[in-house]
């Protein structure tokens, strides 16, 4: 087994996601032009979408690492499942959270029933499910197992909700929602690019810390049961 | 044995011991009366908030009592020793969801049959119209499939009863929303062709719901 402390693929993902960062955070706050009716507000936006996307794919991550479990029984699918889940539903949280802020000033509430809004919120309530699912389960096959079916299930509603939310919303017209329109420059459209770019990288080194630290978690429970049997 | 009749069998099986037993149908029923009571006092349903809220109220009313019957549903499967044998017979898991599923869609259909015409009669509301039981029928196949599945997860969890209604609610949003919308407007008086995009909803719900739940439920019995 490798010592801790050698990842330099982590280390260098790190490093790049941070970097990356900060250029975006640079370009959201110099680069990109100040919007005209929502004024700097509109920034937000940056981060705001980019959190929304790395949510909605460390979600499809775990589906995907469902159906490995399933047709392979392998462990490591299980972590993988498991890890992108917790980074999923921190990125959800911002997402919900970020337009929470970015509603109040310009629709005038912090929380109206908007199709995207409503499906992060339905998102994050499956996926904490998903995590009360876990911790409710005895044995670690077991608990994989379940898991990978929920987080299957789950993530096939997503596109049904989807439909289902933006229907019902369109048909019953939100004054609330009228107004959310912008006009999108190519600058904004660089830094919207970039922010993707920075919040996809420190998906994948935050996914890789976690996974290190689930197998590190599974490394040391099995050294333990060998003390106890000796 | 046919598929068919495997299936039937399983079934066949429910019904008698839900006959002998009569706990999750009586359950159910009560509770959705229960459930009416509660709803026409916090929302003073008369004349035209009836009408406003009634498809609201109703498919609440079915949700709630549904996760009442499926979480039953394999508790007594797994208290009698019941699973148990259903996994040793010769047939496939697909088999065993099915009859579990149509056995769960059955004593739900009940709950329908009963609850469309009360809440009719009590707070004055066109419920009985051939549209609003082909909606009915189509919302409540998803959700007894869905159910029927995430029930055979959970009676296998710590909190098993509590677990259930967690983990089925928010897969159950799209299934929600479509059926709520179709019963409005056909209380409105609309038609069936007029709410055809929420009655196609409901049927790629149910076609992809049963598919998948087909597929993964396998892997919840085996141990």
């Amino acid at each position: 087994m490798r010592e801790p402390g050698q990842d330099r693929l982590g280390i260098a993902l790190t490093g790049l996601s941070a970097v990356v960062l900060f250029v975006a955070l640079g370009m959201a706050f110099l680069y990109a032009p100040r919007e005209a009716t929502m004024g700097d507000v509109q920034r937000i936006f940056y981060f705001h979408v980019a959190s929304a996307w790395v949510g909605f794919f460390a979600f499809f991550v775990t589906f995907l690492a469902g159906v490995g479990y399933l047709a392979r029984g392998e462990r490591q699918w299980d972590i993988l499942a498991l890890s992108s889940v917790e980074i999923g539903l921190t990125f959800i949280a911002m997402t919900v959270v970020t337009g929470s802020l970015w509603a109040r000033p310009v629709w005038g509430t912090y929380w109206t029933w908007e199709p995207r809004l409503t499906i992060s919120a339905v998102q994050l309530l499956i996926y904490i499910a998903y995590g009360m699912l876990r911790a409710a389960i005895d044995g670690p096959r077991r608990k994989a197992r379940f898991a990978a079916v929920y987080g299957i299930v789950a993530f096939v509603t997503v596109p049904l909700s989807w439909f289902a939310i933006r229907w019902w919303r369109t048909i019953h017209p939100d004054i609330l929602t009228g107004g959310g329109g912008m006009a999108i420059t190519s600058r904004m459209v660089h830094t919207l690019l970039v922010s993707l770019a920075a919040f996809t990288l420190l998906y994948a080194s935050l996914l890789r810390q976690r996974v290190r630290l689930e197998r590190a978690t599974d490394a040391l429970a099995r050294l333990r049961a060998r003390i106890e049997t000796t | 044995m046919g598929f068919l009749r495997k299936v039937w069998a399983i079934v066949a099986k429910d019904v008698a011991a839900e006959l002998h037993t009569r706990e999750m149908v009586s359950a159910m029923l009560v509770f959705s009366v229960l459930s009416l009571l509660v709803f026409s006092f916090a929302l003073d349903l008369r004349g035209a908030m009836a009408r406003a809220v009634a498809p609201g109220v109703l498919w609440a009313t079915v949700a709630f009592a549904g996760t009442l019957g499926l979480s039953r549903s394999f508790a007594r499967e797994q208290q009698t020793g019941c699973i148990d044998g259903l996994l040793l017979a010769p047939v496939d898991r697909s088999v065993i969801f099915f009859g579990k599923s149509l056995g769960n869609l059955l004593f739900m259909a009940v709950v329908d049959v009963v609850l469309l015409p009360l809440f009719s009669a009590i707070f004055d509301v066109p419920l009985l119209r051939p549209g609003v039981l082909v909606v009915t029928a189509l919302g409540t196949v998803g959700y007894a499939a869905v159910g029927t599945l995430l029930a055979a997860i959970a009676v296998n969890t710590r909190a098993r009863e509590v677990m259930l209604p967690i983990l089925l609610l928010p897969l159950a949003v799209p299934a929600l929303i479509a059926a709520v919308q179709a019963t409005g407007y056909l209380v409105e008086g609309g038609t069936l062709a007029e709410v055809g995009g929420w009655v196609r909803l409901l049927v790629a719900y149910d076609l992809i719901i049963v598919a998948v739940s087909m597929l993964t439920f396998g892997y919840v019995v085996e141990e």
